[in-house]
Formats: C-alpha cells, sequence, structure tokens
C-alpha cells in the first residue's frame, strides 16, 4: 500500500515547509497573470475560428448498453494518451527547471499555481481551441480531450520529479559523476527511478482526477456548440438528456469495471514494482503487492520477450549514452555577463507580466463591469463557505471511521484499498442519481447540491486518516492505555496530533478537488428539469452555456484566486504546522 | 617510525612521476558575498607506489575535501593536482572511490551496481559480467548478485562498494571513511579483508588514499600518515608508520604512536583558550555539544581509575564516544574551565571537581557562573535581554547577528548550543513555536 505514505510524494510533500515562503510572491503574481492571459488568448482565438463548428458533425452516442463496453475503451484510450502525454511532459519540463536558474524561476511558480488553478473552467476554451485546429473532424474534438486531461494531470507529477530532481541523495549524485555516467545514462539509473516512489504516487493521484475530467470533457456544450465523443461521458450526458435512470445505471456499473480493471491491472502492479526504488535502506515492513506483477514476473516467455527487448532498448541506450556525452557543456560566462542575462531576464518577466495584466484587464473589462466582479467575488464567497463547511462535516464523519479502521491492521487491509477504489470512481458520474432525489422531493438545490461537490473527494481524508492512523508508533498507543488516557482526551492529545499531518494532506487534497468539482455540481439537470445552487462554480458554469466568455474568464480568474490564496494562507500554513509540530519520525 | 617536517617529502627514486602528487592547494568555500571559509591552506602531498597513506584530521580540516580535490569531483580554488603525472581537470579514469555511506543505488541489484562504472565506459555486456562477477569473488559477496542493497548489512553493502570501486581497475583507490558507518566488529573484519588483499598483490590497485578521522585506524593501515588541524585545513605533521603488518593494537610500539598522534591533534589547542575554536568573543562558532555530556565526561573524569586526569585514547575507550565528539567535548570543557587539554590528557579542574561532587541546583549555579563568564556569546545574549524592558528578544535577532561574523549553519549551531546550554543553566528561557529567548527570571524576581 503506497497510500501509507502519503508524505512520500504526494504534491503537498512539495510544499516548502516555511511558513515564510507560504505567501504568494511576485513570480506567483507574474504567473498567474501569464496563465490568465494565455487561456484568454486561447478564447480570442477559438472564437475567431468559430464558425466551422457549427457544422461539426459527430458520430451519434447510443444508450445501448451494448455500446458501453466500447465506450469505455475509448474513454480509457484518452486518458492514457493524456498520461504519456503527461509523463512526457514530466521528463521534459522537470529536468529543465531542475537544470536552469532561470527556467526554475518561472516553471515552479507556474506548476505551482496549475495545480491549483480549477481546470474544469477551462475546459471549453480548449475545446474550442483545439476543434478550430481541426475544423469539421472528430480529431480535433479528441485532441481536445486528451489535451483537457492532460491539464488535470500534468502539473503535480512534473512537480513531484522536479523536487525529486533537486533531492537527488548527495552520496548518490556524487558516485554518478565519479563513475562519469553519461548525461542519458544518468537520467535513467540515477534521476528516474529515485523519483520513481513520488512519481507512481503523483500519477495514480493524476489518473484519479483524470475520470473526474474524462467524463466532463466528452460531452460539452458551448453556447449552440455541442460535441459529444464517443464515450463513457458522452453516454452520461445523453442518460441525462432523455431521463434514463436504468442507462444510468449501466454506465455507473460500466465505470466500476473500468477502475476495478484499471486498479488491478495497472495501477497496482507498477506500485508493488515502484518500490523497490525507495531510497530507504531497512525494509519495509509492508512491502505493496500486486498478483499480476507476481504474475508477470512468472510468466517465462513474457519475461523472455522482456529480457529480448530490454537487450535491444540496451543497445540503443547505449549509443544514445554516447551521443549525449558529447553534449558541450554550457558555455561559462563571467560573472558580469551572467548578471547582466539575469537582470535582461528578470525584466522580461516583468516586461511579460505588465502585457498579461493589461491583456486580461482589456478583453475583462471590454464586456464586464465592476458589479459583475463583485457578483463572481460574492458567489466565490458562497462556494468557499460550501466547501469549508463540506470538508468539516466530511472530516467529522470520516476521521472518527479512518482512526477506527487505521488502528485495526486486518480491517485497514482491507478497506484502504476499498477507499483509493472510491477515490479514483469520477463521482460526476454518480450525479445523477442525486439530482434525481432532489428533482422529486423538491429539496432546495443551494443545500441538496453542496454534497455532491465533496462526494468525490471525501475519500482523500479518509485514506490519509487510515494511513495515519496505521502507522501510529504502538509505543505511543500503549502508553497512552497504560496511563488510562481515554475518550476526548486521548483524542485530543494522543490520536488527532498523531494524524495531524495526514489528516492535512487528504484536507488539502479534497478540498483543491471540490473548488474544481463545484464547476459540475453547482448547476445541474436532468431532462428539461433544471437545478441551479448559487456559488462561482454556478457562475462559471452558466457562463459557459451561454457562451459568455469575458465572464467565464473573470469566474476562472476569481476561483484560481480564491483557490490559491486559501491553500496559501490556510493549508500550507496548516501543513507547515504539523511538519514542524507533530510529525512523528 | 620517524616525523617527518610536512615539507620534506621523499625523493623520488625510480624517476618516475610519483602516483599522486598535490601542491599548493588551496580551497575555499564561498559564504555569501564578501566572506570566503579557508578549507585547505596551502597543502602539499606526494604518493608513491605500494603506498596506503592516510589523511587523518577532525571534521573541518578538510580532508574529504582534499580526497574530492584528488578524485575531481571538485577543482581547488587554487593549486594543482596530478595523477601519474597528468593533471586532474575533473573525474578521470584510473581512480575508483568508496564512500562513507557507500552510495550504491538501491534499485540496482549488486551486480548491477557494480557493473556501473564499467557500463558508463562503454564496455560491452559480456565483458562487464564477467569482471563483475570477478570482482564480486574477490571481495566475498559470491551468490548476492542478485541481491538488493537493502537485502544486504552494512559491512557487505560496503564490500560492494569496493568490488565496485576495483571492477573498473583503478590505479588508485579512493576511500572516504570507509569504516566509519559500520560497527565496530564489521569494521574491523572489513580492515583486515582490505589489508589481506593488499598485501597479497590481488587489488589491481597501486595505492590507497584513504580519509579517517579515527586515529587507530590510521595506524592500523597506513604507511604514511598526514595529520590535518583544523580551520583551515593544513598538514601539520607527517608520519610514518613502520610497524610490520599484521600489527597488534596492544603492542607498546602501536599505543606509543596513538598517543603520539593524540597529543599533536590537541598540541595546538593548549595556548590559548579562546583559540579552541574559530573565531574570538561572540563571533566564536561552536560545535553542538549538549550539557549531558559534558557532565557525564566530567563524572567519568571524576572517578577511578582516571580521578581527575585521563589519557584521551582511554577516555575515548571508556565513554565510547568518537575523536571528533570528544575532541568537541573536551575542549568546551576547557573553555568553560572545568578541565585542561595537555599533551593528549584531559585533567580536571577545581571548579569542574566542585562540578563533579555538585548536587542539581548547585551544578546548574556553577554551570551558569562560568557560561556567562567564559562564553562571550551567552554573556552577550543575557546583556541584550536585559536592556530591553520587555526582557525578551526574537532568536532571529541573534542568528542575523552571527551570520554576518560566520557561515549560516555555523552561527544556527553555535547559537542553539549556547541557547540549550543556558536553558540548562537556567539563564534563559527558550519558546521553539514563536522563537523568543527570553531571561529566566527567578520567581522571586519576578515580582519585583
Amino acid at each position: 500500500m503506497t497510500m501509507a505514505k502519503p508524505f512520500a510524494g504526494s504534491p503537498i510533500a512539495n510544499i516548502s515547509t516555511n511558513v515564510a515562503t507560504a505567501w504568494p510572491n511576485r513570480y506567483d503574481a507574474v504567473v498567474f497573470l501569464a496563465v490568465g492571459a494565455l487561456f484568454a488568448g486561447i478564447v480570442q482565438a477559438a472564437r475567431w475560428m468559430h464558425q466551422p463548428l457549427a457544422s461539426l458533425d459527430l458520430h451519434p452516442v447510443s444508450l445501448d448498453p451494448w455500446n458501453l463496453p466500447q465506450y469505455a475503451l475509448l474513454t480509457t484510450l484518452r486518458m492514457f494518451a493524456a498520461l504519456g502525454l503527461s509523463l512526457l511532459f514530466t521528463f521534459l519540463v522537470a529536468p529543465l527547471a531542475a537544470k536552469s536558474k532561470k527556467a526554475e524561476r518561472l516553471i515552479i511558480p507556474a506548476l505551482d499555481i496549475l495545480q491549483s488553478v480549477p481546470v474544469l473552467g477551462f475546459l471549453t476554451f480548449t475545446v474550442l481551441f483545439f476543434i478550430a485546429l481541426y475544423p469539421g473532424g472528430e480529431f480535433g474534438a479528441e485532441l481536445a480531450a486528451i489535451f483537457a486531461i492532460f491539464t488535470s494531470q500534468a502539473w503535480n507529477m512534473t512537480f513531484s520529479f522536479y523536487q525529486s530532481l533537486t533531492t537527488v541523495p548527495g552520496d548518490l549524485d556524487e558516485a554518478a559523476t565519479h563513475f562519469r555516467l553519461s548525461p542519458w545514462m544518468r537520467f535513467w539509473k540515477l534521476d528516474v527511478p529515485f523519483a520513481m516512489p513520488g512519481l507512481v504516487w503523483n500519477m495514480m493521484m493524476s489518473m484519479s482526477g483524470g475520470w473526474f475530467f474524462v467524463v466532463a470533457s466528452e460531452a460539452i456544450s458551448v453556447g449552440d456548440t455541442k460535441i459529444m465523443l464517443p464515450g463513457i461521458g458522452s453516454y452520461i450526458s445523453l442518460a441525462i438528456e432523455q431521463q434514463n435512470i436504468g442507462a444510468i445505471v449501466w454506465a455507473v456499473g460500466a465505470m466500476a469495471v473500468v477502475i476495478a480493471l484499471y486498479d488491478q491491472l495497472v495501477f497496482r502492479p507498477v506500485v508493488a514494482w515502484s518500490d523497490k526504488f525507495r531510497v530507504e535502506l531497512v525494509a519495509a515492513q509492508a512491502k505493496p503487492e500486486s498478483w499480476v506483477l507476481d504474475l508477470i514476473k512468472r510468466a517465462r516467455l513474457f519475461s523472455a520477450i522482456g529480457d529480448f527487448v530490454g537487450h535491444l532498448l540496451q543497445t540503443l541506450s547505449g549509443s544514445v549514452s554516447h551521443l549525449s556525452k558529447q553534449i558541450p557543456d554550457a558555455p561559462k560566462v563571467s560573472v558580469a555577463t551572467g548578471r547582466l542575462f539575469d537582470w535582461a531576464w528578470n525584466a522580461a518577466l516583468l516586461v511579460f507580466a505588465g502585457w498579461a495584466l493589461w491583456s486580461v484587464y482589456s478583453y475583462v473589462h471590454a464586456a464586464v463591469g465592476w458589479s459583475d466582479l463583485g457578483e463572481a467575488v460574492a458567489s466565490g464567497f458562497i462556494t468557499f463557505f460550501r466547501v469549508i463547511v463540506l470538508i468539516a462535516v466530511a472530516s467529522l464523519i470520516w476521521v472518527p471511521i479512518g482512526v477506527y479502521v487505521g488502528l485495526r491492521p486486518a480491517l485497514a487491509e482491507r478497506v484502504q484499498p476499498l477507499a483509493q477504489f472510491l477515490a479514483a470512481f469520477p463521482a460526476n458520474v454518480l450525479f445523477p442519481f442525486v439530482v434525481v432525489g432532489i428533482a422529486t422531493f423538491h429539496l432546495n438545490p443551494d443545500i441538496w447540491l453542496s454534497p455532491l461537490i465533496v462526494l468525490g473527494t471525501q475519500w482523500y481524508i479518509l485514506f490519509n486518516v487510515i494511513a495515519g492512523a496505521s502507522v501510529f508508533p504502538s509505543d505511543l498507543s500503549e502508553s497512552a492505555t497504560l496511563y488510562k488516557v481515554k475518550r476526548w482526551q486521548w483524542w485530543r492529545k494522543v490520536m488527532l496530533p498523531g494524524i495531524f499531518p495526514y489528516y492535512v494532506t487528504g484536507a488539502l487534497t479534497a478540498s483543491g478537488g471540490s473548488w474544481n468539482a463545484s464547476i459540475v455540481a453547482e448547476v445541474a439537470s436532468w431532462g428539461d428539469t433544471k437545478l441551479e445552487a448559487h456559488g462561482l462554480g454556478a457562475y462559471i458554469a452558466k457562463a459557459t452555456a451561454a457562451g459568455d466568455f469575458h465572464r467565464v474568464v473573470l469566474g476562472v480568474g476569481v476561483m484560481s484566486l480564491f483557490v490559491v490564496l486559501v491553500n496559501r494562507v490556510l493549508w500550507r500554513r496548516l501543513y507547515a504546522l504539523a511538519d514542524r509540530r507533530l510529525r512523528i519520525d | 617510525m620517524g616525523v617527518y617536517p610536512v615539507t620534506a617529502i621523499r625523493g623520488n627514486a625510480n624517476g618516475r612521476d610519483p602516483l599522486v602528487s598535490v601542491s599548493h592547494v588551496r580551497h575555499f568555500y564561498k559564504r555569501g558575498a564578501s566572506s570566503n571559509l579557508l578549507v585547505l591552506d596551502d597543502v602539499d602531498l606526494t604518493m608513491h607506489d605500494n603506498e596506503i597513506v592516510a589523511l587523518l584530521g577532525r571534521s573541518g580540516s578538510g580532508k574529504s575535501t582534499l580526497l574530492r580535490i584528488v578524485s575531481g569531483l571538485m577543482p581547488p580554488t587554487s593549486g594543482e593536482v596530478t595523477i601519474d603525472g597528468q593533471k586532474v581537470g575533473g573525474p578521470a579514469d584510473g581512480l575508483a572511490m568508496v564512500f562513507q555511506t557507500f552510495a550504491l543505488f538501491p534499485w540496482l541489484t549488486v551486480q548491477e551496481n557494480v557493473e556501473l562504472g564499467l557500463e558508463a565506459q562503454g564496455v560491452p555486456a559480456d565483458e562487464r559480467s564477467k569482471r563483475a562477477l570477478a570482482a564480486i569473488d574477490l571481495i566475498g559477496l559470491d551468490g548476492f548478485e542478485n541481491a538488493y542493497p537493502k537485502e544486504l548489512s552494512g559491512g557487505m553493502r560496503q564490500r560492494v562498494g569496493l568490488a565496485r570501486a576495483l571492477v573498473v581497475n583503478p590505479k588508485l583507490l579512493l576511500m572516504d571513511e570507509p569504516f566509519s558507518a559500520l560497527d565496530v566488529l564489521t569494521a574491523e573484519t572489513l580492515r583486515t579483508d582490505l589489508l589481506d588483499l593488499w598485501c597479497e598483490g590481488r587489488m589491481p590497485i597501486r595505492g590507497i588514499l584513504m580519509v579517517t578521522h579515527n586515529i587507530e585506524e590510521a595506524v592500523l593501515l597506513s604507511d604514511r600518515i598526514l595529520v590535518f588541524s583544523s580551520n583551515p585545513g593544513r598538514v601539520i605533521a607527517e608520519i610514518k608508520v613502520n610497524l610490520p603488518q599484521p600489527r597488534n593494537r596492544v603492542d607498546p610500539a602501536f599505543r606509543a604512536l596513538v598517543d603520539d598522534i593524540y597529543a599533536r591533534m590537541t598540541a595546538r589547542a593548549a595556548p590559548a583558550r579562546e583559540g579552541l575554536f574559530p573565531g574570538t568573543g561572540i563571533s566564536m562558532s561552536l560545535p553542538h555539544v549538549s550539557t549531558n555530556t559534558l557532565a557525564g565526561l566530567v563524572e567519568t573524569l571524576a572517578e577511578p581509575p582516571f580521578d581527575g586526569r585521563a589519557d584521551l585514547p582511554l577516555l575515548a575507550e571508556r565513554v565510547q564516544m568518537e575523536v571528533d565528539e570528544l575532541f568537541h567535548a573536551a575542549e568546551t570543557l576547557q573553555l568553560l574551565r572545568f578541565a585542561e587539554l595537555a599533551e593528549g590528557d584531559l585533567q580536571l579542574t577545581e571548579a569542574g571537581r566542585r562540578f563533579a561532587q555538585a548536587g542539581t541546583d548547585e551544578r546548574k549555579a556553577l554551570f551558569a557562573q562560568h557560561l556567562v563568564t567564559y562564553v562571550p556569546l551567552a554573556a552577550h545574549i543575557k546583556h541584550i535581554l536585559e536592556e530591553r524592558p520587555s526582557r525578551r528578544a526574537s532568536i532571529i535577532r541573534f542568528q542575523d547577528e552571527l551570520e554576518d561574523k560566520m557561515p549560516e549553519e555555523d552561527a544556527e549551531t553555535t547559537l542553539h548550543t549556547v541557547i540549550n546550554w543556558a536553558r540548562y543553566a537556567e539563564v534563559l528561557v527558550f519558546d521553539g513555536e514563536t522563537g523568543m529567548v527570553g531571561l529566566d527570571t527567578p520567581p522571586s524576581a519576578a515580582q519585583e
């Protein structure tokens, strides 16, 4: 169970524990604006190239359950295509940030913000942009979906890899230099293996998030453009439109099968395999296991093929390795020239920031007044309140359960995979059931739509708490028993501090995900019934449906600001506190 | 066994280039914009074939830095290193290093770890495997080729480290405190095995250059010992060890040599008290030594068989401390005037004896008095706090002040050491959460 180590490579572990750095710095501002400007640019481009979209004709999706295996396969393929892209991005960008100080200054704050921004809000822009690139074809829509998933996956993986690259143990680094490993060899023998456990954890987190996005990105309607790619997401969307509850049950079943297969066939083997890359020199007590990996290891033909492929790769990599030795070192520049470069770079960043600020302002201001900003911010507070209350409610429910389970290893072993499975399950697939309930009983959507935003993210709290409780030192719990520490005192003085760092990790992840989910959760429909809660998510969703891009940019900008501020001001401080005071080593 | 002055380096008998030649090597570490820390000052070293040379010194003596300069891992600020007459300008062929922490790649098997250097040289797979297995066999790890490092004990891991170094057929083997991460028995076995391989000529190497802080290890293994001083690192003595192998730790000649080296390593400390630690006044950089260690050392010294005066090697054995730790503690006692260091002996002062006899409160009072009198930084902090109406100040204020005078890390260690001493002495209070330092006012005084 890699989950038992939520600190090992979770995005949160990347956060500096230094409180002083928790506040946004000027680079954050630069990048924040740059990202806004970039997306505003994409929107503009998409608007210009908007026309051909109307004629876009894709294969119609049907509700026949027999189509589901095919749809599930397509959905899964999109997922893995995006994961492959994310990995490529990670291997290219992270080393750049780790090796070059100048690149680092731009890339790291960018990643930091991108991983907390509600990417779901940008979905519509990217879809329009890609469709405009390949007008009239399905390919553009496919690319758009894959890109949307990519944007939900890449950042934390890159961050994790960068973090690993900068913390390669000094002695291994020296040994690699001493034995004169070529850059290529060093990358595959030292950098990648060392980063592997953290990277695998982050890939898993990315996949969980990705399922959510793949479902959301297959069926998109922006203004009067409607795109339906064959896949589970479109199937569900069609079922909602036709009020077909039976089809939704089928879809949920198909999704469950897909996630279970993915968990058993892909994720678990990879986790079990990546365990060998841990740098602890003591063997861990509970090694992750996977029957699939055991099977692969035992399969003779398979290993023979594997050996053969390995041999081919080795020969190939040998020549690449030789080539990579020829790469000349960076030219040495004098201190004065270096300083001049630094200065020029900073100036360029500043100009870029100014331009970005101006373009975001002028774009939004062209159609939107100050009152709209006020409305967006007010909606933001409503969603903020909703997220906080629901995280609190989820915590009240799952912390005691998590502790109960975590303290019983036999039970934890059975529950932990279930919690991981539930976290990977795209909660938006389940939304229709709740919506049907609200519509049938005429409940208040402001209250009853709210639980949807933590439906998918609450599991992060559960499995982190289980992980924390299961590694709680037995000497501490024994001494608590001996001194007869009970009930409230036990929670306050023994268990809560013990699991706190784990809880914060889980709650931070859950909170970030909930903001994202609000965009699809605050507005829901069932056939012709439209349900709507107040909040920033609803604001963005409505603006999207109306094709009002100025308000979408405004809404997403405000939401990004909220998420980043909440992370910096609340979660990271808690995390730093947990790391400083309550970490049990 | 004779002692040579540093400058008198042996002439080259056969006219060949020496295996290693280090001349006038100086090395600075950059510390902030203006000041630099000199870690190696004008070091010379000539090493010939069939020699084991030990670089002996305390932490901060730059001996590991010198090893890295010789290996080409870092360039010296000035000076030159040649190997077989070739100038070293980067990691070079013909050298192999054994690391203190083993530096094995946990995701590679024993054999893959051993093959690493060969693979980097582009040796074909078949030959790689043959040579690696031969090296593994030589080093006594037959049967563990496919094991991962985490399955091995520390001693076996270091054997892998040695095999990995030997397999590239180096002419010179560099060893950076190779046995210091191992337990006593394992380290002894490995030393003996290494010597056997060396004496029987079964390793392809022509010389071993080894860094250690363990005096007995240096005397046990090497033909020549270069003793380094600390801050900055300089060669203060070059000692030729003429004892025949295998050497015996209880041999009187062996003991005499060890005692002699102990005396040399503490000699410089004797004349000026404050000269013990780099810097003077409040900019004196202090090592981390806990008050428990200090009290324990004073007690041990006061008891039989020492009765107030102890030979350092014997004391080190008795209290089971590394030489470095012991030196730090002994020098701290000297700074506080609880003991005197002279000629490799540590002797309690009158105050030290009183401290040993005293009860807890009395000890604290005595310690407080000596602390404020003899440690300028303690007096300084107390003085600053007394001048403030709140009688409190942030630790950052002192940290910043110290960082102007010494490297950041040293400043932190020094400050925390002094604050911990002062907390024990009930001179200061410190809140780790807020980082506030305050005066420890007795209950009666607080009401005034």
